[in-house]
């Protein structure tokens, strides 16, 4: 027999302790992984919203003004389309997105329209996340933010009519189609092209519904301008912006004129701080709260077991022995509750996140190591206060008890 | 001598009073002796065992083991002090409640560090000694208080000590288990050589021993443990 068998004897003996200690570790665990996991789906909502509100880097003509960039002048300068390609190359930290755009006003059945070339896999991608890779089918090599892997593959942000975006295919603003008559299925003839419609976008309540939207390549053959383009959007990590993204892009394009749109910049930074502070600080108290209450099962449970304790003073243990196995209690209680905490708290917030909170929580796995390695930490915490006293608790008063 | 004390004293402070629970106790235990000490009720019986067992520090006085003395030793020298000389039998058993029989003559041999293949084996020896060789694998509970105070007797043997030191054994015991409970002690003493320190208040149990000590009000009024 082992002082290890003691412990396990009396976890085994005192059933009903062992099961009230695992509900207040497991509930403080399940607490934590719950709140952890709402807020990192919080914070992932947060930024797909704040995605959506479009590039927040614009890279335009060398003397071109933003002005310009929106008015989509006939004579607005361009510059090559190989810049996309060294952006790529470049291996800039922080840039999610690139989206190439060439726009020129034109008559639409002699009515001003703004014509606007996209690539289309890089467009789909542009407002949502960062998939960089697909303006280049794919194989773009471009970085992320940090947090954001994965975002692309939700199907929440595809859209899907842009991905399917032919040459001889079109998609109209909700103004623009208003005011050319034209619906889905509609042919309309730009220039020299015949585009078949084949959306027409929601009102987005911005200078793209009253364009015309067509593929880039189609776009620069049909005006005859060659490979050029009048601006790069991009999707700049605001973290990345803040650490001079801006300048390092000037440096990698010295022709162009790169700015940011200030507004969205500094909301997206404003919000990701509100966020990574509201996580912490909600982290620190859920983390307070259940390191209480696992100190006070400890406590109550060393309290429980004077007498044994006095018993085995009596019978010349040392405290480190008595110490060892209180801890030992704690040891296994904190592993097994964080599992268990781990395993309910994912189970809750993934299974009614959706319904109780209106948002997909995902699980998070790296939290699982986490969980046991909290629980165990704070069960030992917890612990070591009531174990170190109940050490040096007077034999002869235990055992004048007994 | 086994265990000598002079001058020995303790002093509580209850409030702001103090209280002399012993007062210039001066024993001599022979190796292999059977002492027991008697007296009213808060004459200091317990107080003494628990002092000779370094469970309270005396406030006066000399402890000698063998002819070390050992009064000034630090909790853990006390505590190997114990796990090494010293085997407890105890009115209420002071068995682990969630051990069996087995585990518990076991623990003090865990406790010291004896050989895990060794302590078995012997623990299973020292219950069958005492008649419990059919309830090993019993829980305290489940046993009788009879049975009980006979595990302890057992585990009180399992390092081999030089000295059981028993508070009121057959306190809680019927006469018959009593006198069952008395009679092992004298057998163990007699065959292994055992010293006995025994407190009771039963005039019956004193008589088993070889010598008697008799407390009143803290102070040694007959007897110094020699026979």
């Amino acid at each position: 027999m082992k002082l290890a068998h003691v412990t396990w004897k009396e976890l085994k003996h005192r059933r009903a302790s062992l099961v009230s200690g695992l509900i207040a570790i497991t509930l403080g665990i399940a607490v934590i992984v719950g709140i952890r996991a709402v807020t990192r789906a919080s914070e992932y909502a947060v930024t797909v919203q704040l995605d959506s509100l479009g590039a927040n880097v614009l890279v335009l003509p060398q003397g071109a003004s933003v002005d310009e960039y929106h008015t989509a002048d006939i004579d607005a300068p361009t510059f090559p389309e190989e810049y996309v390609e060294t952006m790529v190359t470049s291996g800039l930290l922080g840039v999610e997105n690139i989206s190439p755009k060439l726009t020129r006003r034109t008559e639409v059945n002699g009515t001003s329209i703004v014509l606007t070339g996209v690539l289309p896999d890089s467009e789909v991608a542009k407002k949502p996340v960062w998939l960089m890779e697909g303006l280049v089918d794919g194989d773009g090599g471009g970085h992320v933010c940090k947090g954001r892997h994965g975002a692309a593959a939700d199907p929440r942000l595809k859209r899907n009519i842009i991905e399917e975006l032919d040459p001889g295919e079109c998609l109209v603003g909700s103004a623009a189609a208003k005011r050319l008559g034209l619906e889905v299925g509609s042919v309309v003839t730009v220039k020299t092209a015949e585009l078949e419609v084949i959306a027409i976008n929601d009102p987005t309540g911005t200078v793209d519904d009253d364009r015309l939207f067509m593929h880039l390549h189609a776009m620069q053959d049909l005006l005859g301008i060659g490979k050029q383009l009048s601006v790069i959007e991009v999707m700049g990590c605001c973290s990345a912006i803040s650490d001079g993204l801006l300048s390092k892009l000037r440096n990698i394009l010295p022709d162009t004129r790169v700015t940011s749109i200030s507004q969205i910049v500094s909301t997206q930074i404003e919000t990701n701080r509100l966020m990574d502070r509201l996580s912490w600080g909600v982290l620190f108290i859920v983390l307070l709260v259940g390191g209480l209450s696992i100190g006070n099962y400890m406590w109550a449970n060393v309290n429980q077991r004077r007498r044994e304790i006095g018993i085995m003073r009596m019978l010349g243990a040392k405290r480190s022995s008595i110490l060892g196995v209180l801890l030992a209690k704690a040891l296994v209680l904190g592993v097994v509750g964080g599992l268990i905490g781990y395993g309910l708290g994912t189970i809750v917030v993934v299974g009614f996140g959706p319904d109780i909170l209106g948002i997909e929580v995902e699980a998070l796995p790296v939290w699982l190591g986490l969980s046991v390695l909290l629980a165990t930490v704070v069960a030992v915490l917890g612990s070591l206060l009531p174990a170190w006293l109940a050490s040096r608790f007077d034999p002869s008063a235990n055992m004048q008890e007994v | 001598m086994l265990l000598a004390t002079r001058g020995l004293g303790k002093r509580y402070a209850r409030g702001r009073v103090a209280v002399d629970a012993l007062q210039d106790v001066g024993v001599d235990i022979e190796e292999g002796a059977f002492v027991t000490v008697t007296g009213p009720s808060g004459s200091g019986k317990t107080t003494l065992l628990l002092t000779l067992a370094g469970l309270l520090r005396p406030s006066a006085g000399e402890i000698h083991f063998r002819g070390e003395p050992v009064q000034e030793l630090s909790d853990a020298a006390w505590a190997a002090f114990r796990r090494k000389h010293l085997g407890f039998v105890m009115q209420n058993f002071s068995l682990v409640p969630y051990l069996t029989a087995l585990e518990n003559v076991m623990l003090p041999m865990t406790l010291a560090g004896t050989p895990s293949a060794e302590r078995e084996p012997r623990a299973r020896v020292l219950l069958d000694r005492v008649e419990l060789g059919d309830r090993m694998e019993h829980l305290p509970r489940e046993l009788s208080a009879g049975q009980q105070q006979r595990v302890a007797i057992a585990r009180a043997l399992a390092n081999n000590p030089a000295l059981i030191l028993a508070d009121e054994p057959t306190g809680n015991l019927d006469p018959a288990l009593a006198d069952d409970v008395l009679a092992l002690l004298k057998k163990l003493n007699e065959e292994d050589g055992t010293a006995i320190l025994m407190v009771t208040h039963s005039p019956r149990a004193a008589e088993v021993g070889t010598a008697r000590i008799h407390l009143e009000a803290g102070r040694i009024v007959s007897g110094n443990g020699t026979a």
